[in-house]
């Protein structure tokens, strides 16, 4: 299927030379400012192939513009982003070739309400990677099926719960097989009883081995889920390490004093 | 001084004790940008210069061209109808003027009375509904006809004959139609949550529509709208029928006397410089409105 082709090739090709898997996302010294305000300064991130990322920190700190950076909905001011190896800021790069191989899920879902579910999902398959509709239907209902939304292909979105549409929101970004997925705040919509069917999703893909960034305010998925957390301080990674360096034994007095309130709101 | 900036850190930190320096990453990239708009102006002079003088060599080497400028392009009936067609334009501008402001006040007077909610209303509605059907339908110069000519064949007392006026009025009736149209589309546009949360606030309907849906509407119509000034404007022209002398009538008594089209050409240049400002008024005022809810993004 042609959406695979660039991802897989490219780490078949690059996987075996290195020895330390080469990072799907690299980011180095990022800044980026709207007007006179500097929303990321000096950002650098490496995320390894399968291994899920938590962006967490105050709201405002950055972890959505970090996300809308590394799929170039925002152009940096300075620094350079990475996908694979190859310099996707770089002037000369094709940006929707990059966008293709990326996959993103946004907090407000953003389905188009003149679609249903499996219009939505086949979308770009059909009209950007040129599946054939049988296929990218086949493949869309077993997403959907795998998802628990079978029933709800030929439905419009506004008929659907809020997790369905989200979830319907992630088959979207899957449909065509990216090799990375950014998931901005997926949940922070949802009503609490909802919020679980979603990230149990985010859970499979896990398991599936699919290499995400997610920005969360969800601190105990975070720390279950995953493998690098990085809190965001007024636009700087201030404090990077595993979930268990993160959630238990913090360095930074602020990365303290945040988890701390986030344990008063009894979020954790 | 750097010092207190690491304590307080992040994002009480001020931009302005930034000790911030371009790295030679971004330097060069933005060397390529500006490299690449240059390009970019170049590439657009070069292909507008080309295609300008492409269509010159086409239309100056056309068979006919000679007789054709002779006709259409004629410095001296340009000079002689200046004058005499803005003086007629000045009437086309007071109708626009006039009959700009009567449409969209009767057209959103129709539009929310198709709004109405109630049984009560049902007659209002209906009504409204009858009005727009009707003239949306009737051709403009058949409405302009039967009120021109005749109105004054009744004889009424207290009636005017005076062609402009009753022209203007055929004009607003045809236009008020439309202008309805362009501004219930817009009403039913805004999506239902926001009358629910206005009322919920405890506005009432007219309220809702005045306070909250109207200004939605009136933004998403403005295009539209423009564009049933824009050809209200260039109808406005017809009331000529009635023997009203406006710019196109200008331009058609001297064209009459000499068989030389130049004042029509005339004529419709000065049309559409009245427009163009217009329009870029307009892109001016969307650009705002939009730029103060802008959300960012590069796409």
């Amino acid at each position: 299927m042609s959406g695979t082709t660039d991802g897989e090739t490219g780490r078949a090709a690059m996987e075996p030379a290195a020895p330390v898997p080469r990072p799907v996302l690299r980011m180095e010294a990022v800044r980026k400012s709207f007007g006179g305000s500097v929303v990321l300064r000096d950002v650098d991130l490496e995320v390894a192939p399968h291994t899920v990322t938590a962006l967490i920190g105050a709201s405002g700190s950055g972890k959505s513009t970090l996300l809308r950076c590394a799929n170039l909905l925002e152009e940096i001011d300075d620094g350079a982003i990475w996908l694979d190896d190859e310099e996707i800021t770089d002037p000369r790069a094709d940006q929707d070739a990059v966008r293709r191989r990326i996959g993103v899920v946004f907090q407000a879902y953003n389905l188009f309400p003149h679609m249903t579910v499996l219009e939505n999902i086949t979308l770009a398959p059909r009209r950007v990677h040129g599946t054939g509709r049988a296929e990218a239907e086949a493949r869309a209902r077993e997403l959907l099926d795998r998802l628990g939304l079978g029933a709800k292909a030929d439905e419009y979105p506004d008929r659907l719960s809020g997790g369905q549409q989200q979830r319907a929101a992630i088959v979207r970004a899957l449909a065509v097989r990216p090799r990375l997925l950014l998931l901005d705040e997926v949940t922070a919509a949802l009503d609490p009883e909802l919020v679980g069917e979603v990230l149990a999703v985010v859970r499979d893909l896990k398991e599936d081995g699919m290499t995400m960034v997610l920005a969360t305010h969800e601190m105990g998925f975070a720390r279950d889920v995953a493998d690098q957390v990085c809190f965001l301080d007024g636009g700087v990674v201030l404090e990077r390490g595993t979930a268990e360096e993160i959630f238990g034994e913090p360095r930074e007095e602020r990365t303290r004093r945040f988890l701390r309130r986030i344990v008063e709101a009894g979020r954790l | 001084m750097t010092f207190a900036k690491e304590e307080s850190g992040g994002a009480a930190e001020e931009d302005s004790h930034d000790p911030y320096v371009p790295s030679q990453r971004r330097i060069e990239r933005e060397r390529h940008k500006r490299s690449r708009a240059r390009r970019a102006t170049a590439i657009a002079a070069l292909s507008t210069l080309v295609t300008g003088v492409v269509l010159y060599l086409v239309v100056v080497n056309a068979p006919g061209w000679p007789r054709t400028k002779e006709t259409f392009f004629n410095a001296q009936y340009a000079r002689e109808a200046f004058p005499k067609v803005l003086e007629g334009l000045w009437l086309n501008v007071r109708l626009l003027l006039v009959c700009g402001a009567a449409v969209l006040a009767l057209g959103m007077l129709i539009a929310v009375a198709r709004t109405l909610r109630g049984p009560v209303f049902f007659p209002l509605r209906a009504l409204a509904a009858a009005y727009t059907d009707f003239f949306r339908g009737l051709p403009l110069i058949i409405n302009l006809m039967i009120v021109v000519l005749g109105v004054p064949a009744l004889r009424l007392q207290g009636i005017t004959v005076d062609p402009v006026l009753l022209g203007g009025t055929a004009l607003t009736l045809t236009y008020s139609a439309y202008v309805a149209e362009v501004f219930r589309a817009g009403i039913e546009s805004v999506h239902p949550s926001q009358r629910a949360a206005a009322r919920s606030l405890g506005l009432n309907n007219r309220q809702a529509l005045r306070y909250v849906v109207l200004p939605q509407a009136v933004r998403r119509q403005v295009p539209p709208l423009l564009n049933d000034l824009v050809s209200l404007q260039k109808d406005t022209g017809l009331v000529s029928i009635g023997g009203a002398v406006d710019a196109v009538r200008a331009a058609d008594i001297i064209v009459g006397r000499s068989l030389n089209y130049t004042p029509y050409i005339v004529a419709g240049l000065v049309f559409v410089a009245l427009t163009i400002p217009m329009t870029r008024f307009t892109d001016w005022v969307t650009a705002r409105m939009d730029r103060r809810r802008a959300q960012g993004g590069t796409i």
